[in-house]
């Protein structure tokens, strides 16, 4: 009885983690670049598990019309809504979840977007503080590889490559 | 017995080994999904560009939005006369704006008849994916023809309000798929002054129109307008006919660039389904081009005052 509570207490999780995504090329003059403040996440402190869901739709563009195309040209986001990261944090067992502090760790899973998944290993933190953690990651992902096609059109301003960065603040639940 | 209790140890063994990571994510999952909000999921792009061709779309700029139009129509593409209509062009230029995701207003200029025009556009209902199957539009404009008073024989004044003229629109769309969407425009125009007491001053028609896409960035469109009453209204004295277009929607980065052959010269809605004196039949069609230019005014609220990145 004890052993699962303790189990079940460890336990983190949110929806309202953030993702910034920039995509934006070198000699671009305006910036490719969007923000989801509707990331959902949990974290099981006792086996390193963790999981990531974003819905395609809630990512925010300054520019509307970006955010139209990049939902219907680039990620299609009524065929595929959403995008997944289900991993584990290969050295949880180096994070003191009851010790107030950051500590890197290293992820590794299998990261779905636009119906294609592959496997990635990002380094990140994790800063314990009382009954909350943060995770903080940044990492890039090769649009090609996950079927995002940049036509030659707008090649001088998306780049072929993504920087994505991450900021999730969880509770223990 | 030795043996299965070898078996029973070494089965549990991996069970213990292989389960526990796929059974806790399993679970970790379940308890990210329960209590997840419930989104409705709203059917967004049902056409490219706040126009069908001449007509108004269902689809609205967004909140802080400001959209710079240049529609330009040459002239009869067969009057060789004209250089196939190149020298005889007609325009209109526009600024519309999102007040709200749901409200648009806009004002514009056109060359035809000096006319100056605005119109307020509110979106009703949004279709979605599961639940309601359309979206709802109304669009209400008003325009003023700018041309100079006739001097009337009797010395009468000419009264202002023989410039105006009013529209009300309901948009009634669909998509329906990834390709196809289809838009109902029940339409009154009201027409302060007519060429004569023969006609009512009230045209009432329907519009139906279309967007087929072909590749992720071009769609081909097709409207028609038919007067269901008031179609034998002259203008100018001449015979008038139902509004035909067929274009091509393609988008560029920026902007959507919409390419058309129509048989109206006129912009506006009281122009084109009432007062169009072209007809397909003898090929007075006329080409044309809008150029649509969107300006984000108002920042999503992402992106005011925070740095979009951080450390």
């Amino acid at each position: 009885m004890l052993g699962s509570t303790a189990l079940f207490a460890q336990k983190y999780m949110t929806r309202t983690g953030k993702i910034i995504f920039d995509a934006t090329s070198k000699k671009s003059p305006e910036k490719i670049e969007a923000i989801n403040n509707e990331v959902a996440n949990i974290l099981d402190a006792q086996s390193g598990d963790i999981i990531f869901q974003v819905l395609i739709k809630s990512f925010k563009f300054e520019k509307e019309l970006m955010q139209e195309h990049f939902n219907e040209n680039y990620m299609e986001s009524d065929k595929y809504p959403k995008a997944e990261f289900k991993g584990n944090i290969t050295n949880h067992a180096d994070v003191n979840f009851s010790k107030d502090g950051t500590y890197n760790v290293n992820v590794t899973g299998k990261l779905t977007i636009h119906n294609v998944t592959n496997d990635v290993t990002v380094p990140g933190t994790i800063t314990v503080k009382g009954n909350t953690i943060m995770a903080k990651t940044r990492f890039s992902v090769v649009l090609k590889d996950y079927k995002i096609e940049i036509p030659s059109l707008v090649a001088d301003k998306v780049s072929t490559t993504t920087t994505i960065t991450l900021e999730s603040n969880l509770t223990q639940k | 017995m030795l043996f299965m209790r070898k078996f029973f140890l070494l089965s549990t063994l991996s069970l213990s080994l292989a389960i526990p990571s796929f059974a806790q994510m399993d679970s970790l999952m379940n308890m990210l999904d329960k209590g997840a909000p419930a989104k409705k999921d709203d059917v967004s792009a049902t056409f490219k560009a706040t126009r069908i061709i001449n007509g108004s779309s269902v689809e609205n700029l967004g909140f802080g939005v400001l959209d710079f139009r240049i529609d330009h129509r040459f002239g009869d593409i067969n009057d060789s006369k004209n250089f196939f209509g190149i020298d005889d062009a007609e325009t209109k230029l526009a600024l519309d704006y999102g007040i709200t995701k749901w409200l648009m207003v806009g004002i514009g200029h056109s060359v035809f008849n000096k006319e100056d025009d605005g119109f307020l556009k509110v979106k009703i209902l949004k279709q979605e994916k599961t639940g309601m199957p359309i979206t709802l539009s109304y669009n209400g404009a008003i325009s003023i023809q700018t041309t100079p008073a006739p001097t009337l024989p009797s010395g009468d004044t000419w009264e202002f309000s023989n410039r105006l003229y009013y529209t009300n629109q309901l948009l009634i769309a669909r998509k329906f798929n990834d390709w196809l969407s289809l838009q109902l425009t029940p339409t009154i125009v009201h027409y302060n002054l007519v060429d004569s007491t023969k006609f009512s001053n009230n045209t009432i028609a329907i519009g139906i129109g279309g967007r087929i896409k072909v590749s992720k960035r071009i769609a081909i469109t097709g409207e028609y307008f038919y007067r269901l009453t008031n179609a034998d209204m002259l203008y100018s004295g001449q015979k008038t006919y139902n509004c035909l277009s067929i274009g091509v929607d393609i988008e560029t980065g920026g902007h959507v660039f919409q390419l058309m052959l129509s048989n109206s010269q006129g912009l506006t809605e009281r122009t084109f389904i009432g007062q169009t004196t072209d007809s397909w039949s003898t090929g007075a069609i006329h080409l044309g081009f809008n150029i649509s230019r969107v300006f984000t005014v108002v920042k999503p609220k992402e992106f005011r005052n925070t740095p979009t990145s951080w450390e």
